[in-house]
């Protein structure tokens, strides 16, 4: 069964592959059979995977495929090899059948596109280096497709590279992320060099052996991981590249920037878990730059204009509660927000699409407005994703995802009061924010005409996830609702289970019920301040601007680092170094310049010459002996 | 015998150019092909033959025996691993300047097989009379080819390069002649035999001098940091199958010099040098780098990257470590492919749009697509993009180099972010964008085609497998590596 492992990247990259030489040679139509169809067969594959791994559970817990020694010096001998354990389960089925139906959205939103058949090639790339990310047995072979996926989302974001707005999204996003690669690569030198491995079992085998808590070098080599997955997560302080990114066409936003390449950080986490835990102060840093990012990103998405952005500031804040239920030690609670996230966000990016084609491809929600009877799809997508994403009590997957990373913001192992508390005020902002959105856009007065309606390919993905969205949380129910932790428990043989450290005055029940609160409050102020009948006027004050430029983290680093960077390259046109030859150059020539004076023809003047050097060189010859 | 031949092949080519080129302009490239593609051949089936231990093959004849100068090619993994690079990127510059060489063809064509025979040469001597007149018949048909093909300042870029390679190879020359000397007054005889003199015992102060005057060479073809500047100018200078060439292949004698010679000559003087020479590359890395940022002409600042990988493989060489021995080996003959496509790509726009000028181009990719896609793959396995040749040359390096001297390798390390800058800039500026010039360009023709596939295949087999070279290099890692650790163990 394990050998077909292989198959699952293989069919995307071999269709990005056939995309990119043939595409032009080939019909749109061939173009967007073949990325399609290649996503579905790979879907299959881990359909039929997932099957086979449930029924035959083996007692590793996992399989392995190994297919070649990649480079192998001396005792150093990475594979290209893959490993498939409940966690690559998930993860597999979630990329391939989340990408699946984008690819089947994007062929009716790319339409007619001059970039159609490159669209797809990359898309497809894009979900192969994704796989071969969560399928890799080392680090080094998840960093190929670490730096793949990094790639794809240069290349997407520069599909219409026409315009240059988005070259410079395209650069800031690869370039931000690179810095967090580097540091990335500097983990797994370090890594390597310690342990010896880069195989990721191996190597938490080893790290628990030979490092105690809290030792020095762990706590560096998780420093060096988390600087990686923050960059990749756009989490503080790499976050800047996320907003600008909207550039890109929005399948590629909902595929990229909010369903997956934009949780490889807190896979990635997840993943070596055992090395976080061996240095708490990263695991618990992890935490503190979950919480602030959340918080920070869920003020930002209050104050903007831009549909997009609000989902994109959005998607950064719920990573940002991923991170903090990785840094609390709820590693299943980060996954299962991860897996529920994925569906809810790609609805809303895809809804929004469908908002911002029907509007010529305006995107200011305040230009909108009245379209629930318009695009009814659109509308419901919103109403469904929306409370998902705000976490509607009881009957959406966001409520529960996020409520069990708020009961461990308190029970779990590094809880506390203070990331209980920030991560209530957290769901209280999304809530507002939400339901901001969706009065905006879809009630009030109508004031556009809308120009196109979705047809098939819209529709089905918008009702399959619509669907997710709701049934995607009762795998995963908390004690007091059901009390049925399917999904944890399958997590179990790879995370470690969740646990209650803190008994005390609050409780799971508690918890819900201020969740619940959080999110009505957040309801109740967006319809007070955003109600039907209210004129629609941006608000303008200083604290809403800074919030709007996203507390001006971008205006900061322009200053510190972009601004000097160009100074000095500004300055330097030409090598300095080379300086010192011309130099010597500019000296051979005037001395020769100088001689050739003495070389003026006057029989006296050699005559002189003569004399004196023979007088010098007898003198030398006398006194130097 | 065969080897011999690989380098009589480009050498009889190269006269049968001259004769057969009188008036006739398809007849020089045609001899050219075939004799370049009789050479890759040749070192085809010895790559697919069984490797042997030690010296695979030998073709040894005295010479002048006075001075106990003897005709000694031998071939091993490593210098096979390089003949094949060699023709492989001598095959890709003909194709290339297929259409660019309107005058003197036969002439050209002479030289290009004439600095690629004396490359065979360099990679096959083990006699050092014998190495230093290939080293020098490299030297003069690439003169004229910078001085006569080339374009804008091409005399003072050929005069730059070669007052810098024939000083810095009298050092050398000077260097090999005390040694034979010293050699003469040990052992009664002279040599110049590479396997007699490694185990000639050297005072500490002559071992530095002799190392430092081998290194001079070397280090100017590498090029090292401060002796880069004549790179830039000759590589922006040159045409395109100049720029190949020096780019793919000249760099890498250097490289194999240091390898080849300095290591096991010196081995004392080399771990007593290493820090100098690893900080050297860093600067090399870093510096380079953030010079191709500041580039404004398209052929300059891929010749800038040329200086910062250079760098890495420098630091490789001098790490101490065998995985950064072998990860430098690994981006020599990466870096040759990746670096020479691009100054290929580089030359058939420059063909299509008389410019070199950054400034002047812009959304290309609207015009040229094919173009474009191939060049940015190209960009990207410069850039160390993981699957790609590149990456593991550098990866090696790093991790080899971290286990030694790990702030070297941290700071290198941050050169692949400035390499990123360099690389997405390039990409923005030509390929992205809008056409605001109204470029109307012919895209790939199939020749270009095939060229820029064969690339984009090597590098795809560098980056998946590079085990198939790792494996060639792995006799020669073995002996110079554990003389340079063991003293660089015994100092600390």
């Amino acid at each position: 069964m394990h050998a077909l492992l292989w198959m699952i990247p293989a069919f995307p990259l071999a269709s990005a592959a056939i995309l990119a030489f043939f595409g032009k040679r080939i019909s749109h139509r061939a173009a967007a059979f073949i990325g399609t169809a290649s996503i579905g067969l790979s879907a299959l594959v881990a359909i039929f995977m997932a099957a086979g791994f449930l029924r035959s559970t083996p007692d590793s817990h996992a399989w392995v495929q190994t297919l070649w020694t990649w480079m192998g010096v001396g005792d150093f001998r990475p594979e290209i090899a893959f490993y498939y354990d409940p966690v690559a389960l998930i993860m597999t089925l979630v990329i391939t059948f989340v990408g699946f139906l984008i690819h089947l959205y994007s062929v009716e939103y790319m339409r007619g596109d001059e970039g159609f058949s490159r669209f797809f090639a990359y898309m497809n790339l894009f979900v192969a280096a994704m796989l071969i990310l969560v399928l890799a047995n080392n680090l080094l072979v998840l960093y190929v497709g670490w730096e793949g996926v990094g790639l794809c989302s240069f290349l997407l974001l520069g599909v219409w590279y026409k315009d240059p707005a988005n070259v410079r999204a395209a650069n800031k996003a690869f370039l931000v992320t690179r810095i967090g690669d580097t540091a990335f690569a500097i983990g797994l030198f370090l890594l390597a060099t310690h342990l010896g491995t880069l195989d990721i079992q191996e190597l938490m085998r080893r790290a628990t052996a030979q490092w105690p808590a809290g030792s020095g070098i762990a706590i560096a080599a998780a420093a060096l991981l988390l600087g990686g997955a923050v960059g990749k997560s756009a989490q503080l302080p790499l976050q800047t590249w996320l907003p600008d990114a909207m550039a890109g066409p929005t399948p590629t936003s909902a595929l990229i920037h909010a369903a997956t390449m934009v949780t490889a950080g807190v896979y990635l986490i997840a993943r070596t878990n055992v090395l976080f835990t061996l240095a708490p102060p990263v695991q618990f840093a992890v935490a503190l730059i979950g919480g602030a990012t959340m918080l920070m990103a869920a003020f930002s998405a209050i104050a903007q204009h831009d549909i997009k952005r609000v989902l994109a500031y959005s998607t950064m804040s719920q990573i940002g509660y991923m991170f903090m239920a990785l840094g609390l030690g709820a590693w299943s609670a980060a996954l299962f927000h991860f897996m529920t996230h994925a569906f809810f966000k790609a609805l809303l990016f895809l809804a929004a699409g469908v908002v911002i084609q029907a509007m010529h491809h305006e995107q200011d929600m305040f230009r909108m407005g009245g379209l629930r009877f318009e695009l009814p799809l659109a509308f419901w997508s919103f109403i469904i994703g929306g409370s998902a994403l705000a976490g509607l009590p009881l009957i959406t997957a966001g409520f529960f995802s996020k409520d069990l990373i708020l009961w461990q913001a308190w029970a779990g192992p590094n809880g506390n009061g203070g990331f209980w508390i920030a991560g209530l005020l957290g769901a209280m902002l999304t809530s507002f924010y939400t339901y901001r959105l969706i009065l905006l856009v879809f009630y009030g007065p109508e004031e556009r005409e809308v120009s196109h309606r979705p047809g098939f390919c819209v529709i089905i993905p918008l009702v399959t996830l619509c669907a997710l969205s709701i049934v995607g949380g009762y795998v995963d129910t908390p004690p007091d609702f059901g009390g049925a932790p399917i999904f944890s428990d399958f997590l179990g043989s790879v995370l470690p289970a969740l646990k209650q450290f803190h008994v005390g005055p609050i409780t799971e029940l508690s918890t819900a019920l201020c969740a619940s609160a959080s999110f009505a409050i957040g309801f109740g102020f967006a319809y007070i301040l955003y109600a039907p009948w209210r004129p629609r006027t941006r608000r303008e004050d200083p604290l809403l601007r800074l919030w709007h430029a996203g507390w001006g983290v971008d205006w900061l680093y322009d200053r510190l680092f972009v601004m000097p960077f160009q100074f000095l390259v500004h300055r330097t046109g030409s090598d300095v170094i080379d300086a010192i030859y011309t130099g010597i150059a500019k000296l051979a020539d005037s001395a020769a310049r100088a001689l050739r004076v003495t070389q003026n023809g006057r029989v006296r003047w050699y005559a002189t010459g003569i004399a004196a050097g023979f007088v010098v060189l007898f003198g030398i010859a006398i006194f130097v002996r | 015998m065969v080897l011999l031949w690989l380098v009589l092949i480009p050498l009889i080519g190269g006269i049968l150019c001259l004769t057969a080129g009188r008036g006739n302009a398809r007849a020089p490239r045609w001899i050219a092909i075939a004799a370049i593609s009789l050479d890759l051949m040749l070192t085809a089936t010895l790559w697919a033959g069984t490797p042997g231990s030690g010296w695979w093959r030998q073709f040894d004849r005295s010479w002048i025996p006075e001075f106990g100068i003897r005709f000694h090619l031998a071939l091993d993994g490593f210098s096979l691993s390089l003949l094949l690079l060699t023709f492989f990127l001598g095959l890709m510059s003909i194709l290339a300047s297929w259409n660019e060489i309107t005058e003197r063809v036969a002439f050209f064509h002479f030289n290009l097989l004439w600095v690629l025979a004396g490359i065979a040469g360099v990679f096959l001597s083990v006699d050092l009379f014998l190495f230093y007149l290939f080293w020098e018949l490299m030297l003069v048909p690439m003169y004229f080819l910078i001085g006569i093909w080339g374009h804008g300042r091409k005399i003072y870029a050929a005069i730059k390069f070669f007052l810098f390679t024939q000083i810095s190879g009298l050092l050398m020359l000077a260097a090999i002649v005390a040694l034979a000397i010293l050699y003469q007054q040990k052992s009664g005889s002279y040599s110049f035999e590479l396997d007699a003199l490694r185990n000639l015992p050297l005072s500490p102060g002559a071992g530095r001098i002799l190392m430092l005057g081998f290194f001079a060479a070397f280090a100017v073809k590498l090029p090292a940091i401060p002796f880069h500047t004549w790179l830039p100018d000759a590589h922006t200078e040159a045409p395109t199958a100049g720029s190949v060439v020096l780019a793919g292949l000249l760099l890498k004698t250097g490289a194999y010099g240091l390898i080849r010679f300095v290591l096991p000559l010196f081995p004392d003087a080399a771990g007593e040098f290493a820090p100098a020479m690893m900080a050297l590359g860093v600067a090399g890395v870093l510096y380079g780098a953030f010079m191709a940022v500041a580039q404004s002409d398209l052929k300059r600042l891929i010749a800038y990257t040329s200086v910062s990988h250079m760098g890495f493989v420098l630091i490789g060489i001098f790490a101490g470590n065998p995985t950064a021995l072998t990860g430098a080996f690994i981006q020599m003959i990466s870096h040759g492919i990746s670096t020479g496509a691009l100054f290929i790509i580089a030359g058939a726009l420059q063909q299509r749009m008389h410019t070199r000028e950054i400034a002047r181009m812009g959304g290309l990719w609207q015009t040229v697509p094919a173009l474009s896609g191939a060049a940015f793959f190209f960009i990207m396995a410069s850039v160390g993009l993981p699957g790609l040749g590149d990456f593991v040359g550098e990866f090696l390096v790093l991790l080899g180099t971290f286990q030694t001297h790990a702030v070297v390798a941290t700071l290198a390390t941050v050169g692949i972010i400035v390499a990123t800058l360099y690389g997405l800039r390039l990409t923005a500026k030509v390929f992205q964008g809008p056409n605001s010039r109204d470029w109307v360009l012919p895209d790939l023709f199939p020749r270009e085609w095939v060229v820029a596939v064969c690339m984009m295949a090597g590098l795809l087999w560098l980056g998946l497998y590079p085990q198939s070279f790792i494996d060639m290099f792995k006799a020669v890692v073995q002996q110079p590596v554990q003389a340079a650790s063991s003293v660089d163990l015994a100092r600390r």
